[in-house]
């Protein structure tokens, strides 16, 4: 039932997913030499079904979902919940407010 | 030449603890401080690596500084490939670290640790408290069209299930959920007994996330990716969103982060239960 992208796809976004996490040293990581090395490992089977070569490529698109998600989801959080506590003033303008302001100060100040 | 003692010190000033202090002379016995939630810790290292200890467990190694685990222990991950993905959660920390997209990290501290003290049979019973409640099995009884929905997504997932370990689940849509007969508990009961500890770790964080049993296992068992379960777990809210509209920060940040975890269980449980050896096959003409 796990109708899966094909592996070479799924190699490619994993390639992808590093350099965007790592940088453009990413081909001398690892994870990419491991990953590599994998994927040709499995890629000739003298199998009909061989079930090493479904297993791996289930656990490719599990690495693939968990690279590809955690950093969309990091996207997003600094995106919407990263900014942390804004000023008063920026508070009140978000509603399209401004704060009061009282000319000769209000007495009581230095 | 002299040489100063560098002093880390933390915002709070005084208050260090001895874990923070690092003199030079001790600086591969520096724990990696998790410290608290409210400091925001800059990336330190510029390198990871990974290095093999006696007895085939792999550690990491953040320039010269080995990883430890929150609890002070060191942190040795059972294979290769399990140190390599931590390795590379490790690597992929930009100017601060942010420990909650280290799933797999997270996971390993968690089994090594064991910070709740739990066996293996309590996590089992644990797990399978879950099924009495699992998303799979509790249905609605209106809107009609979520209904068909729920009949047309869910049913084949548990018609795989039941026909895979030979158990009867049932589907219901009362308050009280599906009656799980006797057998159905014993047989989850002696086919998770199978899994090691760092493996049912994994599973019971998956079933956590995924709030199902059933689905949780589709996933292990390889008979649904990651993606699908997840749309399987969430599958009124999606009902929902195609009605009423997807809001981003809320809807796509939550699917993310579910999908971030239920990945990061599922490799962990299958890294930590695999093994492999190389046959070579004689070419034969």
């Amino acid at each position: 039932m796990a109708a899966m992208a094909p592996a070479l796809r799924v190699c490619r976004g994993i390639l992808k997913e590093l350099r965007a996490s790592i940088g453009p040293t990413y081909n001398k990581s690892l994870a990419y030499n491991y990953v590599m090395d994998q994927f040709r490992k499995n890629k000739i089977t003298g199998e009909r079904y061989c079930r090493a070569q479904q297993e791996a490529h289930h656990d490719s698109n599990t690495y693939l979902c968990l690279l590809g998600s955690t950093r969309t989801h990091l996207a997003l959080h600094k995106m919407y919940h990263g900014k942390g506590e804004c000023s008063q003033e920026s508070a009140a303008a978000m509603v399209g407010l401004r704060l009061p302001t009282q000319p000769g100060g209000k007495g009581w100040e230095k | 030449m002299f040489r100063r003692l560098v002093r880390l010190q933390g915002p709070l000033g005084n208050i260090l603890s001895p874990d923070k202090v690092c003199p030079r002379n001790q600086q591969l016995r520096c724990a990696v401080n998790y410290s608290s939630a409210l400091v925001e810790k800059g990336r330190f290292y510029k390198d990871v690596s990974i290095s093999q200890s006696e007895g085939g467990l792999y550690e990491i190694n953040l320039d010269r500084r080995k990883l430890k685990t929150p609890g002070g222990k060191l942190f040795t991950a059972p294979n290769e490939a399990m140190a390599i993905a931590v390795a590379t959660e490790w690597d992929a920390q930009k100017d601060t670290l942010k420990y909650y997209t280290m799933h797999l990290t997270t996971l390993c501290n968690t089994a090594l640790d064991n910070p709740t003290h739990r066996t293996k049979e309590q996590m089992i019973s644990a797990a399978l408290k879950f099924l009495e409640t699992d998303t799979v099995c509790y249905r609605v009884d209106e809107p009609h069209s979520l209904v068909e929905l729920q009949k047309n997504e869910w049913d084949p997932v548990l018609h795989w299930i039941e026909n895979r370990y030979n158990v009867t689940i049932g589907s219901s849509s009362s308050i009280l959920g599906p009656a799980i007969p006797k057998e159905t508990n014993d047989t989850f009961r002696q086919h998770l007994k199978s899994y090691n500890f760092w493996s049912m770790t994994g599973l019971e964080f998956v079933i956590t996330q995924l709030k199902s049993v059933v689905l949780a296992i589709g996933v292990i068992d390889r008979h649904l990716s990651v993606e699908q379960a997840v749309l399987l777990s969430r599958l009124e809210e999606e009902y929902q969103i195609k009605y009423w509209g997807n809001v981003e920060w809320a809807h796509d940040y939550e699917s993310y982060e579910l999908r971030a975890r239920t990945a990061a269980g599922a490799l962990f449980v299958h890294l930590s239960s695999e093994s492999s050896t190389v046959k070579r096959k004689l070419m034969q003409n």
